[in-house]
C-alpha cells in the first residue's frame, strides 16, 4: 500500500508537468486549430532562463520562475508575431510545417549557444531541500511545490478564461471566429493573449523540471512536448479540463507501467495510448464529437 | 566568360587531384627505419562530441613526448607526433589512420580514445601493418573478436567485462553485500555488457540479483523504478551506465530514502556527477576507474606532480592512460629488433611488468593489459577512498 502511494505522488509530480505543458497546446489548438509544435521548445527556454536566472543571477526560485514566466511571454507572442500571424489565411499544413521548423529552429539555435551538454541547476536551499516521511512514504518539498504551482497556476487560468473579458473573448474566438469578429471582437490580440497565457505556463514547467529533476539540455523539450501533446488529445485537445485531466492520466500511465511492469515499455504505452483514442474516440475522453462543418 | 573561367577552375582541379594521387604512393618507403626521428601517429577526438577524452589523452600523450625526448628519446632518436582530430568521427577516423600510414610514414599510432573509433582504424593498421594502441578503448571484442586476433591492435585499458567482474567482487567482498540490484542502460553496449558481467560473477559468488531495471539514455525520470525497487530487499545498488542518467538516479534515490551503497564503473568519472547529483547524495557511492589521483603510488604522485607543473591542473583518468599509451608505445620501440612495423608489434605484445600510471601490466595473448583496477569510494561527492583489487 505504501508503495502504491508513494508511485501515487510520483504520478502527480510527473502529471503536473505534463499538465502545465498540455494546457498550452490545447488552448492554441482550441483558438487557431494549430497544433503548436514550438510550444515544446518555449518549455525549454523556460528551463534555461530560471538555469540562468538562479546561476549567474542568484535570484531564489520563485523570482526565477517568475522571470520565466514573463520571458516565455514575450518568446511566445514574438514566435506568433512572426512565424503563424503572416499565415493566418493560409492552409492548415503550411502553418503546422511553420511550427516544426520553428520548433527545430529554437532547438538546435539553442544548442548552438548553450553547447549540447547537460546542464544542472545549482543545489537548492532552504525549505527546497526538505523531506517528509509519511509512514512508509517519502515526500520531498520539491514535489509539493510542483503541485502547489501547478494548482495555483491552474486556478489562476480558469479565473481568466471564465470571468474576465479578455477570457470571454477567447472563448469566443475558439467557438466561432468569424462570428467573433463580426462581433467587434480584437481577434488578432486575444489570440496573442492565448499564446501569451500558454507559453507562460510552459516557462514555468521548465523551470519546475529544472528543479526537480536537475538536469537540462536543449533538446529536453521533445518528449515531454508529445506526450503532453498525447495528454491533451487525450483529455480532448482544445478544452483546459481536458488538458489537465489528460497530463495526470498521462503521469500516472507511465509512473503505473514502469513502476508494476517493465520501465522500458513505458514511452510505448504512452504512444500506443494515442493511437487508441484516436481509433476509438478521436474528439478526446471530454470531447463532444461535433461534425466538421464543409 | 564566366563559363570559360569555370571550365578553367574544374581543370585545376583535376590536374592537382591527379597530382595528389600520382604522389601518394611514393612517399610511404620513407619509413620510421632510417629516419633520424621516430613518428608516432595521433589520431584522436579533438573535437565533436566525446572531444573531452580525445583532448585530455593528447595532453598526457604530450607530456610524455616531452620527458622521453628530454631523457634522450627512444636509442637517440627523437619522438616526433604526427596529430590529426578526427572530430569524433568514425569515417574521419579511418581516412586519418590511411593517411599517416601511407603518407606520413608513422611507426605506430596511439588512438582513438572511443571503443567504436578505434576499432575502424583497426583494418587499416592490419593491412599496414602499422600497430595502433589506444588508452581508452573498453569495449570487450576491441582487440579479439569470433574472427580470432587483430594482430595490429593493443590497448592498455582493461575491457568492460572485466569491470563488471570486478565490481562484482567488491560488492561482495569489500562491502559484503549479498543482494543486488541492477538499474541499467539498455541503450549502450557498454550499460549491458556491465550489467551481464555483474550479474555473472555476483551470482557465481553466492549473491542474488533482486531485481534489473533498465532505462534509455536521457531519461530523466527514475522515480517510479526507484520506488519499485524499494520494496525489494537489497543491500547494493550497480547502475551500469553514464554520470548523465547515474547522476539523476543517484539523486532520485537518495531523496526516496534509499541509502544503501551505489557502484558504478568508468562512466561516473566526470565532474558533472557532481553537479547532477549534488553532493548530499553522493556519499557511498563507488565506482571502478583506471587511476585515482589519491592514489600513494610513488609512481603516480611523480604524474600528478609534472602534469600539474605543465597545465597548471588535477589529471584525470584519461590523461594518465594517455601518458601511459605513449611511455608504452616508446618502451616497445626501444625494446624492437627493427624499427618497422611488425617488430613493433612484437615488442609491444611481449611487454612484461611495464610500470605505468594507471598501474604495472603485462599484454596478454589477446594484446589486452593484466592489471588492477582501482575503486574509488565518494564522500560528500570528493574521491575519499580507494581500493586495488584483481591483479
Amino acid at each position: 500500500m505504501g508503495q502504491f502511494l508513494q508511485q501515487v505522488l510520483n504520478s502527480i509530480s510527473i502529471g503536473s508537468i505534463y499538465a502545465l505543458i498540455a494546457l498550452g497546446y490545447t488552448m492554441v489548438y482550441g483558438i487557431i486549430r494549430l497544433i503548436n509544435f514550438a510550444h515544446a521548445s518555449v518549455y525549454m527556454l523556460g528551463a534555461y532562463i530560471g538555469y540562468f536566472a538562479m546561476t549567474y543571477f542568484g535570484l531564489g526560485f520563485f523570482p526565477a520562475i517568475l522571470i520565466a514566466m514573463v520571458l516565455c511571454t514575450i518568446i511566445g507572442v514574438l514566435i506568433e508575431k512572426i512565424a503563424y500571424k503572416p499565415l493566418r489565411n493560409a492552409t492548415r499544413i503550411a502553418v503546422l510545417i511553420t511550427a516544426i521548423g520553428v520548433s527545430m529552429l529554437i532547438e538546435y539555435g539553442m544548442m548552438f549557444f548553450v553547447k549540447a551538454n547537460v546542464r544542472s541547476y545549482p543545489p537548492m536551499t532552504g525549505f527546497l531541500t526538505k523531506t517528509f516521511t509519511l509512514g512508509s512514504m517519502t515526500i520531498t518539498t520539491q514535489q509539493i511545490l510542483i503541485l502547489v504551482v501547478t494548482i495555483v497556476l491552474m486556478v489562476i487560468l480558469q479565473f481568466v478564461v471564465r470571468t474576465t473579458r479578455i477570457g470571454k473573448a477567447m472563448r469566443a474566438v475558439s467557438q466561432d471566429r468569424d462570428a467573433a469578429e463580426l462581433m467587434g471582437i480584437d481577434v488578432n490580440s486575444t489570440i496573442s493573449f492565448t499564446f501569451a497565457i500558454g507559453s507562460a505556463l510552459a516557462g514555468a514547467a521548465g523551470v519546475l523540471v529544472g528543479v526537480y529533476y536537475n538536469s537540462i539540455n536543449p533538446l529536453m523539450g521533445m518528449l515531454p512536448g508529445l506526450k503532453a501533446f498525447v495528454a491533451a488529445v487525450f483529455g480532448g485537445i482544445g478544452l483546459i479540463p481536458g488538458a489537465v485531466l489528460g497530463g495526470y492520466f498521462i503521469g500516472a500511465v507511465e509512473v503505473f507501467v514502469a513502476g508494476y511492469g517493465n520501465s522500458m515499455y513505458r514511452d510505448a504505452v504512452v504512444f500506443a495510448i494515442l493511437i487508441l483514442v484516436l481509433i476509438i474516440k478521436p474528439a478526446g475522453l471530454l470531447g463532444k464529437s461535433t461534425r466538421e462543418k464543409v | 566568360m564566366k563559363k570559360l573561367l569555370s571550365v578553367f577552375l574544374v581543370l585545376v582541379l583535376m590536374a592537382a587531384a591527379l597530382v595528389g594521387c600520382s604522389k601518394a604512393p611514393s612517399q610511404p618507403a620513407a619509413s620510421g627505419a632510417d629516419a633520424e626521428e621516430i613518428k608516432i601517429g595521433i589520431n584522436y577526438e579533438l573535437s565533436g562530441g566525446v572531444a573531452a577524452y580525445g583532448q585530455a589523452n593528447l595532453e598526457g600523450i604530450e607530456l610524455a613526448v616531452e620527458q622521453i625526448n628530454a631523457a634522450g628519446g627512444v636509442d637517440g632518436k627523437m619522438i616526433k607526433l604526427v596529430t590529426y582530430d578526427n572530430k569524433s568521427d568514425h569515417a574521419e577516423a579511418t581516412t586519418l589512420a590511411n593517411r599517416m600510414m601511407t603518407q606520413d610514414g608513422v611507426l605506430a599510432a596511439i588512438g582513438p580514445a572511443t571503443s567504436g573509433a578505434f576499432k575502424a582504424t583497426i583494418p587499416v593498421a592490419e593491412k599496414n601493418e602499422v600497430p595502433v594502441v589506444s588508452g581508452s578503448a573498453t569495449a570487450d571484442d576491441v582487440t579479439v573478436d569470433d574472427k580470432g586476433l587483430k594482430e595490429y591492435a593493443f590497448r592498455i585499458c582493461f575491457n568492460d567485462s572485466y569491470q563488471g567482474t570486478a565490481m562484482a567482487d567488491f560488492a561482495m567482498n569489500t562491502l559484503g553485500a549479498k543482494n543486488a540490484v541492477i538499474i541499467m542502460d539498455s541503450s549502450s553496449d557498454y550499460g549491458k555488457g556491465l550489467a551481464k558481467n555483474f550479474k555473472e560473477q555476483f551470482e557465481r559468488n553466492g549473491g542474488k540479483v533482486v531485481a534489473e531495471e533498465s532505462y534509455v539514455e536521457k531519461d530523466t525520470e527514475f522515480n517510479a523504478i526507484l520506488t519499485k525497487i524499494k520494496g525489494e530487499d537489497f543491500d547494493v545498488i550497480f547502475i551500469p551506465g553514464y554520470y548523465e542518467e547515474a547522476g539523476l538516479i543517484i539523486k532520485q534515490a537518495r531523496a526516496q530514502g534509499i541509502d544503501t551503497p551505489i557502484l558504478g564503473a568508468d562512466g561516473f568519472d566526470s565532474p558533472d556527477l557532481l553537479e547532477l547529483a549534488g553532493a548530499d547524495a553522493l556519499n557511498d557511492v563507488y565506482f571502478s576507474n583506471h587511476y585515482s589521483s589519491l592514489d600513494q603510488d610513488p609512481v603516480v604522485l611523480k604524474f600528478i606532480e609534472d602534469f600539474k607543473a605543465k597545465y597548471g591542473k588535477d589529471p584525470n583518468a584519461f590523461h594518465a592512460l594517455g601518458y601511459d599509451a605513449m611511455k608504452f608505445v616508446a618502451d616497445a620501440v626501444g625494446r624492437a629488433a627493427n624499427l618497422d612495423g611488425p617488430s613493433v608489434k612484437d615488442a609491444l605484445a611481449s611487454t612484461e611488468n611495464f610500470v605505468g600510471v594507471t598501474g604495472s601490466f603485462s599484454i596478454d595473448e589477446n594484446h589486452n593489459p593484466v592489471k588492477s583496477i582501482v575503486v574509488i569510494g565518494l564522500k560528500d561527492g570528493v574521491q575519499d577512498s580507494i581500493t586495488r583489487s584483481g591483479e
